[in-house]
């Protein structure tokens, strides 16, 4: 039975870690439209701005957080303007994969700068376990949980209490009218992409005493990370975190009762057989079309 | 410039919509054809390569240029394929009979996973086949009984009706060149039979053909299971080609490279699939032409812009150091791909068709004729 605990306490906390860089995810989503597949390289480049204000500049670590998420809120309006502005409008697939080779070309550039090694912050975070009753939980864990419930929290009142983020949906709805309505769709679009890139980044510095930072950190997390997006239904924020959670339990369960190998393919099974019954996700709405 | 009087359907749906098509395609084969007399190995052997992509770019157009859906499991379907092939081969099946196996296995499975693509659209069904990827790979890796697992499997040599084809002879690329030319001209009957008129119909709009009387289930699943079939056929010469598999080989990356295939060349017409192919499988060569040749280019002509030995013999080693830096090839991958997406979205086969109207019109071209329509009213959750 403690077993069954500890690893459902380790789920959600990996769960977490899922949950919120497919926060990210959702994000750019909810508010365009577009899936943005370099989600994951973003959470990478921000975890090497941090390493490179922190470890390598000696800044504090509060400083050095607020200093990446700042530069990676730019980075991001940047990537929108130079790789998505140009082709909003057009279908899906162009965009996928412009984000995607934005991705390949973020991953190398990183390559290149900060070398091939695995980085590591050093964070208040890093030492240190919680421990109640015979529970263990580290407190690198911890930092990560809370994370995600603010963040999340934060941005669901965000877009569902704010001007800016009622804008956001409605250009979300429909582009065209919402820029009939007198919406800066332009800029929404590009304040929603530094959003996305500043979440990514709190994911990739919270990230970094667990997982290191290295160039490939953001394809690997954010190939575990999408499915929890769909999986909670792609445009829903609780969901991505639900989904973000099941997935992260589902590995470790499947890692801890299954045989060897299940456990990296746990939660794409689980994926495909939810899809199969609500192909819209859980927490998605279907609306029909009329003819 | 030419025009084309059409009196009736049979003149629309010909092949050959003139003679000069016979033409131009006769010499493109005939030169094909004697390439082996003149083409260093090398060059022969990224051929067969171009073949190959080819064959499963043409797999892909199907499905993703033709039926409108989006596929990211390409190399599971290329995994399968080699994999059958290999494993037949253990038990001495002639090529013939395991290369047919491959591919009747590979359509199977591709229709296995259209029935739960059914329901999904557009980014769902992205993911659903990363995770089929995905989960195949995985398998791959772990039953080892069939597939040796992470050591991988040896393929044995070629052998075709008792004599045996090296994977660098020149009977090896005639088979994939005739497997590819074979791919071609089936996929063009298809397409211009009430299958392929399905196909389209669907991706133009899914509702318009259900109420034209298509049953978009059926067409769909059809769609996945020729696609995954000729994937699985280009498998069986992959497997040939590299005469060993490992599951690392049939990742997401390779995935992609498919993708790439089709967005460089083309999605709307099958000439895409084989200028996308030639496209990616030369860059690698190129890449490398340039890293050995570009530093010693770049220092020549910063000398005959009057810089001396010294600063010429800096730069040249500054950009033989930048040349040389690991994951540059990655870079150059990603600008190419989004420069391709937000400047040629039609690929390099629309290039070529502007190109050609360009000089047909010639004084009176307007590049508002290519022009794509942008739709802003497009939201995915309320189709």
């Amino acid at each position: 039975m403690l077993d069954f605990v500890q690893q459902l306490v380790s789920g959600v906390a990996l769960g977490c870690v899922y949950g919120l860089i497919a926060l990210g995810f959702v994000l750019v989503y909810k508010a365009t439209e577009v899936v943005n597949f370099a989600q994951g390289d973003l959470m990478m480049l921000g975890g090497f701005f941090a390493f490179t204000f922190i470890g390598m500049m000696g800044l504090n670590y509060w400083i050095g957080f607020a200093g990446a998420v700042a530069a990676m809120a730019l980075f991001g309006m940047l990537a929108e303007r130079v790789v998505v502005r140009p082709i909003l409008g057009y279908p899906q697939f162009s965009i996928i994969m412009a984000t995607i080779g934005l991705g390949y070309f973020l991953r190398s550039i990183a390559g290149m700068i900060w070398g091939t090694d695995d980085l590591k912050i050093e964070t208040p975070f890093s030492q240190g376990v919680l421990r109640i009753g015979s529970l263990v939980l580290a407190y690198d864990k911890l930092s990560v949980i809370a994370a995600t419930m603010i963040l999340c929290t934060l941005l669901w009142l965000f877009f569902n209490k704010t001007t800016l983020g009622t804008a956001m949906r409605a250009s979300s709805e429909n582009m065209l009218a919402a820029y009939y309505m007198g919406i800066p769709v332009k800029r929404v679009v590009s304040v929603v992409w530094a959003i996305s890139a500043a979440v990514a980044t709190c994911a990739g510095v919270l990230l970094a005493p667990i997982t290191f930072i290295h160039s490939n950190v953001g394809l690997v997390l954010g190939l575990k990370a999408f499915p929890a997006a769909v999986l909670g239904g792609f445009g829903s924020i609780p969901g991505a975190v639900v989904g973000g959670v099941l997935i992260g339990v589902i590995e470790s369960m499947a890692g801890f009762y299954l045989p060897e190998g299940w456990k990296d393919v746990a939660p794409y099974i689980v994926l495909l057989a939810v899809l199969l019954l609500k192909p819209e996700g859980l927490f998605g709405h279907h609306v029909r079309k009329k003819v | 410039m030419r025009f084309l009087f059409k009196t009736d359907y049979e003149d629309d749906i010909k092949l050959f919509p003139h003679s000069g098509y016979l033409v131009s395609y006769g010499i493109l084969l005939a030169l094909l054809l004697i390439a082996p007399y003149f083409l260093s190995s090398y060059l022969m052997s990224q051929l067969v390569f171009v073949c190959i992509y080819a064959t499963v770019g043409v797999a892909l157009l199907i499905l993703t240029g033709f039926t409108g859906q989006a596929s990211l499991g390409h190399a599971a379907f290329l995994a399968i394929g080699a994999y059958t092939a290999a494993y037949l081969q253990k038990y001495n099946v002639p090529f013939p009979v395991y290369f047919l196996a491959a591919g009747g296995l590979t359509g199977i499975i591709g229709a296995m996973v259209g029935f739960p693509a059914l329901r999904l659209t557009g980014i769902y069904l992205v993911i659903a086949t990363i995770s089929f990827a995905l989960i195949v790979e995985e398998i791959l890796a772990r039953w080892e009984s069939v597939t040796n697992g992470n050591e991988g499997m040896r393929v044995k040599t070629l052998s075709l009706l008792g004599v045996t084809v090296p994977r660098d002879s020149p009977t090896f690329y005639y088979l994939c060149l005739a497997v590819l030319v074979l791919t071609i001209v089936g996929t063009l009957n298809l397409l211009r039979s009430p299958t392929g008129r399905a196909f389209v119909a669907i991706r133009d709009s899914e509702t318009a053909a259900r109420s034209m009387g298509v049953n978009v289930a059926l067409y769909k699943v059809k769609s996945f299971a020729i696609s995954a079939a000729i994937t699985g056929f280009a498998g069986v010469l992959f497997a040939h080609k590299l005469s060993f598999i490992s599951p690392e080989m049939f990742t997401l990356q390779l995935s992609i490279e498919f993708i790439i295939v089709i967005l460089i060349g083309g999605t709307f017409s099958l000439h895409g699939a084989v200028l996308g192919a030639i496209f990616i499988v030369m860059i690698d060569p190129f890449l490398t032409y340039l890293k050995d040749d570009m530093p010693g280019m770049i220092a020549g002509i910063a000398a005959t812009f009057g810089a001396g030995p010294a600063a010429a013999g800096s730069i040249k080693s500054n950009v033989a150091a930048f040349a040389s830096l690991n994951g540059l090839k990655g870079a150059i991958y990603g600008i190419i791909i989004v420069l391709f997406v937000l400047f040629e979205p039609l690929g390099l086969y629309g290039r070529w068709l502007k190109i050609k109207l360009f000089f047909q019109l010639f004084p009176l071209y307007k590049r508002a004729t290519f022009k794509r329509q942008k739709i802003y009213v497009k939201s995915e959750r309320n189709r």
